[in-house]
Formats: structure tokens, sequence, C-alpha cells
């Protein structure tokens, strides 16, 4: 047989046999295989593009974590300076209340004291009063039982009178 | 380290060639007796009608083939190929005709009476693209059914040997050579793909048919290729043909004629060079046996085997180039046909 003049027996048994293997090829492997493997590059894609949506998820959960934690923060200082100054102004304010009601008990005693010590000077008048009141009967009873000494008195007060 | 070793076995057959100068001239002599080299080759490398494997002593080990004939008179007939030879030599010959056909000594099917006929016969490259599309059958099927029974999960056995060759023609020769068109092609490349790299590998065994450097197999895949490519012709394609833009009217005087002729030249360059890589390849492996033969010298033997290991390994490369060139070429072609593009870019 010739080697480059084609046969047509050959021609006619490649075609066909090609045509038959093309057909059953892509009947039976090729089709089923290219959505075999398109499914699976799909399916890859799909589960990496879920693996970095849930990285990205994890990365912003981080974040607002990170952020919830800071605000907590931030408030329990804030709490804890207004917690400090409520107290700083509570003990401030017991101060100034208690200096106020010493101030006021002082006040009291003091009046108290001025009245007590005014009852007692006028008592110890009364007392001088009467107790003089009666050294001078006595003494009067004494000084003036003779004539002599009354004389004595009178012309005493004449002088004093005089000198007036 | 396969430069090293083609340096090392040319260096070694210059020198053998020049010392065996007098085992050549012993072996010229003895030459009538033997074989003819050319013969020898051309036998290897063409069809026949019958397979012939290889001969203990003066026994032929043979597959007879079924000879099928087509006439109009008197239809289709079979016959074993056995029938139109000597039995003993198992050489066909014109004095062997076997009711009215015979079959010549250059292997061509003759009629007595010399009416016309078709000859359709199941010759030894029809048994072996038989045996190619068994074997691209029993591996891509197995293949699939991995993917049936699986689903699409990561592959393993016949699936992880075909899946990455499929993925290589999807995405590196049909995607990049046709562009965003390109699922509709892939079946197609895939399987000239496949036809062509296993046809050339079974072709590289010994006793095997030269399938794929045969130029009626060639020239059948390289009509497909032109029938789907021109079917697939879009406007722009057809227009780049006939209208070619851009060129003055007289010009496309010259311009179409040589458009129409490059319709046909690119699937011809199909044809030529997977029939020409091929039977070459065989050729130069077969001329190295033949030196065997012709020298019969013990030094020839040794470099010409070791030369013809080597363009083995070459060969298996080939068959790769090969099928993936015909597969590229076909896909771009394709690519050249359905591909969209502005008229004021550059041709």
């Amino acid at each position: 047989m010739d080697l480059i003049l084609p046969s047509s027996g050959l021609i006619f048994w490649q075609l066909f046999g090609f045509l038959a293997l093309l057909f059953i090829l892509v009947k039976f492997a090729w089709k089923p295989m290219l959505a075999a493997i398109d499914e699976r590059e799909t399916s890859i894609n799909n589960a990496l593009k879920a693996a970095e949506t849930a990285r990205n998820e994890m990365a912003n959960l981080k974040a607002e974590n990170e952020k919830l934690l800071a605000e907590a923060r931030l408030e329990r200082d804030t709490i804890l300076k207004k917690a400090q100054d409520a107290s700083v102004k509570m003990i401030d304010d017991a101060k100034a209340e208690a200096v106020k009601a010493g101030a006021l008990m002082i006040e009291n005693a003091k009046a108290v004291i001025e009245t007590e010590k005014k009852a007692a000077l006028a008592d110890v008048k009364t007392q001088v009063a009467t107790l003089s009141l009666a050294v001078t009967e006595k003494l009067l009873r004494a000084n003036l039982s003779d004539n002599k000494s009354q004389k004595d008195l009178v012309e005493g007060f004449i002088k004093e009178l005089k000198l007036n | 380290m396969t430069r090293k070793f083609l340096s090392l076995s040319v260096l070694l057959s210059a020198f053998l060639l020049i010392f065996s100068s007098v085992s050549f001239a012993a072996g010229a002599d003895s030459e009538d007796g033997g074989e003819d080299p050319t013969g020898f080759i051309m036998h290897h490398i063409k069809d026949s009608h019958e397979w012939h494997f290889f001969n203990i002593g003066h026994t032929h080990v043979t597959l007879s083939l079924p000879v099928i004939v087509y006439s109009g008179d008197r239809g289709l007939e079979f016959f074993s190929s056995s029938d139109f030879q000597n039995h003993e030599t198992h050489a066909f010959g014109e004095e062997y005709a076997h009711e009215g056909y015979f079959i010549d000594s250059h292997d061509h099917m003759g009629r007595v009476d010399g009416a016309s006929f078709t000859d359709l016969s199941i010759t030894k490259n029809v048994a072996m693209m038989f045996l190619v599309i068994a074997v691209v059958l029993i591996l891509t099927l197995s293949a699939a059914r991995y993917y049936k029974k699986n689903g699409a999960i990561a592959p393993r056995g016949a699936a992880a040997f075909v899946e990455p060759i499929v993925i290589f023609v999807r995405d590196e020769i049909a995607h990049k050579a046709i562009g965003p068109k390109y699922r509709k092609f892939v079946p197609y490349l895939l399987t000239l793909f496949f036809f062509i790299w296993i046809g050339n590998l079974i072709g590289l065994l010994p006793g095997a048919a030269n399938l794929t450097g045969n130029i009626a197999v060639t020239a059948t895949l390289a009509i497909l290729t032109f029938i789907i490519v021109n079917v697939n012709g879009n406007k722009d394609y057809w227009k780049h043909v006939f209208m070619t833009p851009g060129v003055p009217i007289p010009l496309l005087l010259v311009i179409v004629p040589v458009e129409i002729i490059g319709l046909f030249t690119k699937p011809f360059a199909l044809m030529v060079r997977l029939f020409v890589a091929i039977t070459a390849g065989h050729i130069v492996i077969l001329a190295f046996i033949a030196l065997v033969f012709i020298f019969q010298s013990y030094t020839i033997g040794v470099v010409s085997t070791l030369m013809v290991t080597f363009i083995n390994m070459i060969e298996l490369l080939v068959a790769t180039i090969q099928a993936y060139v015909f597969t590229l070429f076909t896909a771009m072609y394709i690519g050249s046909a359905v591909a969209e593009h502005a008229h004021d870019e550059a041709h």
C-alpha cells in the first residue's frame, strides 16, 4: 500500500471509528467528567469564599468585642469616678453638716450658759442684798444702841451731803 | 543527561563505523540472501491486509485480518487475508487470487476482471485503530465512572490520570486558543488529543501499526477539523476571507484567492505535520534497527540498540507533542473562526 496516497478503506473506517469514539466519549465520558470537574471547581471556590467570609466575620466580631470591651472599661472608669466624686461630696457634706451642728450646739450652750450666768448673778445679787440687809440690820442694831453713835452717823451723813 | 547520551552515542557510532568497514564488506557479500532494508522499513510503516508480528525461524507469526470488498455488481463480500497468500511464505501475489480478487505483492487489492470495487478491509491500521479506540474508551470511561460513583471529589485512579489532561486541554488549549466560546469544542479537542496521543504511543510498541503516521488517518482527522472550523465560522470569519477588511478593492483580487487557499492549507498542514512527524520517527528507529542486519556486527548492534533506545525516548516526547500540536492548531483554527473582533483591529 502507498505511503502518501490515502486509501479509501482506511478513511472510511477511520471516519466511522473516530466519529463513534467521539459520540461515545462526548455522551459517556467528557460530559459527566467536565460537569464533575466544573462542579468541584465551583464547590472549591464556594468553600474558599465561605472561609474568607467566616474569617472576615471573625475579624469583625473580634473588633466589635474589643470595641465593646473598651466601652465597658470606659464606662467602669466613669462609674468609678462618679462614685468617688459622690463619696467625696458626701464626706464633705457630712463634715459641713457636723461643723454646722457643732456650731449650733456651741451657740446653744453659750446661750444657756449666759442665761445660767444671768440667773446666777441675779441670785447672787439677791443673796448679797439679803446678806447686806442682814449685816446692816445687825450693824444697825449694834451701832445704834447708844445715842452717841446715832449722832455721829447723822453728822457723817451731813458732812457727806455738804461735800456734794 | 540525554545530551550526554546522544553525543556519546554519535561518537561511538562514528568510531565503530570506521573500524567496521571490514565487516561491512563481508556483510555486503551475503546481502543477496538477506532482506532489502528499504522494503523492511516500508513494510513496517505502511498499511497491510495482514498483521505481521515476527518470525520464529521460518514460521510467520501473523494475525489474518478480514478482507471486506464492496462492488456494484457483487455487493458486499467478506474474505480472510489468508485466502490471498502463500501459506508458507505469507506473501501476497496476483497468483494467489481468490474468488476473482487478489492482493498484489505491494499489498494492493485488485480484481481479476479489472472491474471497479471498494476495498473496505479491516487492515492492520483499522485493527490498530479499534485497539486505540478500545484503550481510549477503557481509560476515559473508567475515569468517568469514578466521577459518576463518587461525585465531585478529588480524583483517584484512572480519573487522576485523565483529569489533569482534561483540564490541560480545557484551560491551556481550548480556553486560550478559542476564547469565551470554548466550552462547545472541548469534547472534540479532548477526543482528538486522546486518540492521537494513545495512537502515537501504541504505535511505538514493537509490532504495532503506524496508525497516526498514516496519511489516510491524519487526513480524516484534518477533514473533521476543517468541517468543524468552517461550520462554526461566523460572519467576521467569512468577511475576513471574502472581503478582507482594510484592503483596497483591487488588492482583493489577489487576497481573496489566497485566503480561500488558506482555508485548505490549514487542515493540509495538520494532515502532513502529524503524518510526517510520526512516520519519520518510525523510519529513524527502523533504520537503526536495519543497520544491525546490514552490517551484521556486534558493535553496530550495541550502538544501534543505544540509538534506538534514545530515539524511542524522543519519540515518546514527539508522541505527546504531536498530539498537543494537532489539538492546539485545531483549537486555534476554531478560535479564528468563532472570534468576534472589532474591524479597526490590526490583522
